[in-house]
């Protein structure tokens, strides 16, 4: 049975892979986009639109037309999506309509793939926009549903795609309109060649076999198509050229395996490169500790089932036969996991040397603080793709660090863990006095190194220390000037820093959804800013918890990301309605915990916060080194 | 060259030179068979699935299919779930990539099946094939095609065991019916 939908509305999906039929009386561009639990697309990857058309566990048509169908897998896509937006967009400098108020409601149709309707929705009530987002397929709870959203944008792709978080969102719907007006310029439509599937490599740096087979089709902002009627691209304006590749490898001795070398991976700069690098290590550690740990798990199963093979027979539990059979199960046992322990060694040997190499190489951002990076740093240009939040570990080698690396800006908040609840060795053993201290330490740290990875002036912090107890490990970020207004202490400096920032996301979020981003206050401050907790919930009443919860939920999409530093357990007694705020933010621990789980195999990795070794000056010194680059661009 | 394998021939993994291989790589292709009907000849689309199932001593271990596009260890990946098939054009529309070194040392045998996820029958499906390739210089080794699609929704399409240090590739070439490999499960475990 079909459900109708009215907009608002949702509806349970009963399969995962799906049919998206869509007509409209005019050529349409169908697309869809990926979004996080935030609702933010990760990257300029998570759309298919027609330039480039399959995702893994989605396709859409390559071209505009007036009937699309768009196939859907639920389960295929990534893990963390949580939501694909299906969207509906005028072609552009072709001749048509160019608002959906020009022509009858487009309707869309949710069915099965035997063609069984399942949902359905007309998407009315549209008039300036050129582009709208009709459908909504989300996760809630394990399932998938829809939802008829109809929400349109009268500033077109580009404006719908920077509401989702997307910074290149002019060159992407620039991109997107290219290939439409390619595609329309064709006399006949034509079926789209087979060449340009989706198997791509799982993970940057893949060999592809289907690339090397057939010419790949040119999309991606990098190059868009020359053929369309308007070019978007600014005329004085070409992409980057890719920096070269670092040469290759001396060809190293038969039958072992070539030396590494730091940023031999791909990417458009070294930067880019050293980023994919250090996440293919990572998936390289993860799978080859899984491959042994899986071999030693069969090793041991298959010993026992043997083992109760032989003394469920009673005429062979005892005597020679009996013992012969308990050595030989043994024996086999010993044998395996001889074996895998020799491919392990071999796989992590070929890591830890990979390491060597790649980890003198990091720049800064990604570089821990003993690195000699940090005593040359000089104050970037620009925002660096990711940033290290400390060093990841397994117990299989534990002195194989992979650098934990995540994506600035930060997508999501970090929450400091000041307690034990995570009930690790290393905790128990540290007073929690100590963990407190640490837990500051930690958090002046990252803090320190999110200012120095931003350009000048880029990044602001703000600070709630409402009982003080944070003032001695606040000090370098205060006497150099990186913290400009002092901690908000007490009830009154917690309401005042928070007031301040939840005006900040208030207007911003207003002006990016109005598309008035330029009749923002001239004295609003535009920097990505960073909230630093300490102590929570100290200091906080009911109406500043619900502050804190608004900027934790909101702010990540405008630039405002909270770090916590907090035990759980101090602020039960705020009950359950704190839960959504920790589970939105990132924990991790001031000492040694095993409680990050790597995407692709689920181990449980030892994080190792990015503590300044003992006695080194190097924090104070880079963070003179801000100061000084701040006075000398003429601002405090 | 390609060697073209017939029902139960066995061909073993190692280079003519002597060194065995690396990397390989088990292709899917595929084509649905037009069907005479009122608009004259149009295809119907056809998904086909490949899947691989990895055994230790019998008894399954992991499996890499279009909702599990990577074994655990890594070894084994799936470039992806294709809905509708080839245009006819010899490629490969799914593929399955092995590298051989690194299946983890309890792994002993790697089946390989074919399944019509929309429920077909193979009689519906044209030019369908497997083929195993030496992912490191591109050379198909090995081809098994579904000659005589009949009134069946899965099949058996080979495995790779480990034969002494090396590998060794074996068509099976069995008849199934199901929708995903879990269905073929009964079948395959004679052929192991």
């Amino acid at each position: 049975m079909t459900a109708e939908l009215v907009r608002g509305q949702n509806h349970a999906l009963p399969e995962t892979r799906l049919e998206i039929r869509v007509s409209a009386g005019k050529p349409v561009v169908a697309g869809a986009t990926l979004n996080d639990e935030q609702g933010r697309m990760r990257d300029a990857g998570w759309i298919a639109h027609p330039a480039e058309p399959q995702l893994p566990g989605l396709e859409v048509s390559r071209q505009a037309a007036a009937e699309h169908r768009l196939a859907v897998d639920l389960d295929a896509l990534p893990e963390a999506v949580h939501r694909v937006n299906v969207l509906l967009a005028l072609p552009t400098g072709v001749g048509g309509p160019t608002s959906f108020g020009a022509f009858p409601a487009p309707f869309v149709a949710v069915t099965a793939l035997d063609g069984s309707p399942v949902a359905s929705y007309t998407v009315t009530g549209l008039d300036a926009e050129s582009a709208v987002v009709a459908l909504e397929l989300y996760r809630r709870q394990g399932v998938w549903k829809v939802r008829a959203v109809g929400q349109g944008y009268a500033g077109g792709l580009a404006a719908m795609l920077h509401d989702q978080g997307l910074p290149e969102a002019m060159q992407l719907a620039a991109t997107i309109n290219e290939a439409v007006a390619a595609g329309l310029a064709r006399a006949v439509a034509a079926a789209p060649p087979s060449a340009a599937r989706a198997d791509r490599p799982a993970r940057p740096g893949a060999a592809s076999p289907a690339a090397a087979a057939s010419p790949a089709p040119a999309s991606g902002p990098a190059s868009p198509p020359a053929s369309g009627p308007v070019s978007y691209q600014h005329p004085s304006r070409r992409p980057a050229p890719p920096q070269p590749a670092p040469a290759p490898a001396q060809p190293a001795p038969a039958g072992s395996p070539p030396a590494p070398v730091a940023g031999d991976a791909s990417g458009w700069s070294m930067d880019e490169r050293l980023y994919n690098q250090v996440w293919s290590m990572f998936e390289d550690m993860a799978r080859t500790v899984a491959a042994y740990r899986s071999a030693v798990d069969f090793a041991d199963s298959r010993r026992e089932q043997e083992l109760d093979k032989v003394l469920s027979d009673p005429r062979t539990r005892v005597g020679p036969v009996a013992d012969a059979a308990r050595d030989e199960a043994r024996a086999k046992h010993a044998r395996l996991v001889e074996q895998a322990s020799v491919v392990l060694d071999r796989d992590l040997g070929q890591l830890v040397a990979e390491s060597a190499v790649v980890e003198p190489a990091l720049p800064a951002a990604f570089a821990r603080w003993d690195n000699p990076v940090w005593q040359a740093y000089e104050v970037p240009m620009e925002v660096p793709m990711a940033l290290r939040l400390g060093d990841l570990t397994l117990p299989e080698r534990s002195d194989l660090r992979i650098p934990m690396l995540v994506r600035l800006p930060l997508d999501r908040g970090l929450w400091i863990d000041s307690g034990r609840s995570g009930g690790s060795v290393e905790s128990a053993l540290v007073g929690s006095d100590e963990l407190r201290r640490l837990a500051a330490e930690t958090a002046v740290a990252i803090a320190a190194r999110l200012v120095a990875v931003y350009p000048v002036d880029d990044f602001t912090l703000n600070v709630i220390d409402p009982a003080g107890s944070a003032a001695t490990s606040l000090v370098p970020l205060l006497e150099s000037g990186a913290l400009r207004q002092p901690p908000g202490v007490g009830a009154s400096g917690v309401n005042e820093v928070l007031a301040k920032l939840t005006k900040r996301v208030d207007l911003v979020q207003m002006a990016v959804r109005s598309g008035a981003t330029e009749s923002l206050p001239p004295d609003l401050d535009t920097a990505e800013q960073l909230l630093i907790v300490h102590d929570f919930p100290h200091g906080f009443d009911d109406r500043a918890v619900t502050q804190l919860r608004y900027i934790a939920d909101e702010g990540p999409a405008v630039g405002v990301n909270l770090l916590m530093v907090a035990d759980r357990e101090e602020a039960q007694a705020y009950g359950p309605v704190l839960d959504p705020l920790w589970r939105a933010l990132l924990r991790i621990t001031p000492v040694p915990d095993d409680h990050l789980a790597d995407p692709w195999v689920g181990h449980a990795w030892t994080y190792e916060p990015p503590l300044v070794p003992g006695g080194s000056q190097v924090v104070p010194q880079v963070l003179q080194r801000v100061a000084t680059a701040r006075q000398a661009y003429g601002r405090r | 060259m390609t060697v073209n394998m017939s029902k139960g021939q066995a061909i073993s993994l190692q280079k003519s030179d002597g060194a065995s291989l690396t990397a390989v790589r088990m292709g899917l292709g595929w084509q649905a068979a037009p069907r005479r009907g009122l608009f004259g000849k149009r295809a119907k689309e056809i998904d086909l699935d490949a899947s691989a199932v990895l055994f230790a001593d019998k008894q399954p271990v992991d499996v890499v299919f279009f909702r599990h596009l990577v074994s655990d260890d890594g070894s084994v990946r799936h470039t992806g779930d294709n809905l509708v098939g080839g245009a006819g054009q010899g490629g490969d529309d799914e593929a399955v990539l092995v590298d051989l070194q690194r299946v983890p040392v309890h792994i002993d045998q790697i089946v390989f099946t074919v399944n019509s996820f929309t429920g077909q029958t193979f009689a519906e499906v044209e030019n369908a094939f497997c083929r195993l390739v030496d992912e490191t210089n591109g050379q198909e080794m090995a081809r098994y095609t579904l000659t005589g699609g009949g009134q069946y929704t899965a099949q058996i399409m080979a495995k790779v065991h480990r034969q002494g240090n090396g590998w060794q590739m074996t068509a099976i070439g069995e008849p199934a019916a199901g929708r995903t490999f879990q269905d073929l499960m009964p079948t395959i475990v004679p052929h192991l």
